[in-house]
């Protein structure tokens, strides 16, 4: 963990760029994220980021990939269209959460 | 003022794994070696590798829409139990170890077998069904859960697997 220059403000992130304090982040804060990985974020974009900062609040970690299908309501395929190849990782960057640790 | 560098971009689309590429062969048909390859290729889909299943001999009863649902674990001749053996091969044993183990699958919020199976085909997984298999149980397409894309000989899966890492369950 570290403090860095993310867009102009200092945010603290860890080795790999993830941010690490989750009141840190701004949905500004956001699209210069999704720009740093080549995704523009559309509406369902932030369907996607807002559900997973309201879980990683009411539950303390990132939810998976199954987790917002099931409970978020996004299907799966959906996820793979909007985060190409590494959904997971791709939107937990994003919404400025660690990765998911769960399995499933 | 100090200064502070700018954030480290994680690099997603490593050219070292693109092109990875992993084939499972789900040979057994029994609730606790059915989880092992969906884990994997669930995994691996998530990380944006190529992934294939090719089911074979008991691992049928994953994609067969008469058994996907039913599939049971027995702590039959299973050490790893740490119950006494005599005991293991009780009327009924089965059945209460398949329910037990259902429910802690259940209790951590991963999938039964068909809505897994579903998950990884949306994930972009292919799930392919043995010749030799199918031929022996008299199975046809009809019979077989409706995402397996086809069922394939031994020669077609070595080359649709050319360069995976092929893992056998």
């Amino acid at each position: 963990m570290s403090l860095a220059t993310l867009a102009g403000r200092e945010v603290h992130v860890d080795g790999e760029g993830f941010m690490t304090e989750y009141d840190e982040w701004t949905e500004e804060l956001a699209s210069t994220l999704a720009a740093n990985i080549g995704i523009e974020l559309t509406d369902a974009h932030w369907d996607v980021i807002r559900f997973l900062r309201d879980d990683y609040r009411s539950q303390g970690e990132t939810p998976t990939l199954r987790r917002v299908t099931t409970v978020g309501g996004i299907p799966t395929k959906d996820l793979f269209g909007l985060f190409p190849k590494k959904p997971a990782k791709k939107m937990s960057y994003i919404a400025g959460l660690p990765k998911p640790a769960g399995c499933v | 003022m100090t200064m502070t560098l700018q954030a480290p971009i994680p690099v997603f689309d490593d050219e070292e794994t693109s092109g990875r590429k992993l084939a499972i062969i789900c040979s057994k048909g029994s609730l606790d070696m059915a989880y092992p390859g969906l884990v994997l290729a669930n995994a691996a889909l998530g990380e944006g590798i190529e992934t294939h299943l090719f089911f074979t001999f008991w691992g049928f009863d994953m994609i067969n829409k008469e058994t996907m649902s039913h599939l049971q674990f027995t702590p039959l001749g299973n050490p790893a139990t740490h119950m006494p053996p005599m005991l293991m091969g009780l009327p009924g044993m089965t059945a209460f170890a398949t329910h037990m183990m259902k429910k802690q699958i259940e209790g951590i919020d991963v999938p039964g077998v068909p809505e897994f199976l579903e998950m990884i085909s949306d994930s972009g997984g292919h799930l392919w069904a043995c010749r030799m298999s199918a031929d022996m149980m008299h199975l046809s397409e009809d019979d077989l859960y409706e995402r397996v894309e086809g069922i394939i000989s031994a020669a077609d899966f070595i080359e649709l697997s050319e360069g995976a890492q092929t893992i056998f369950i």
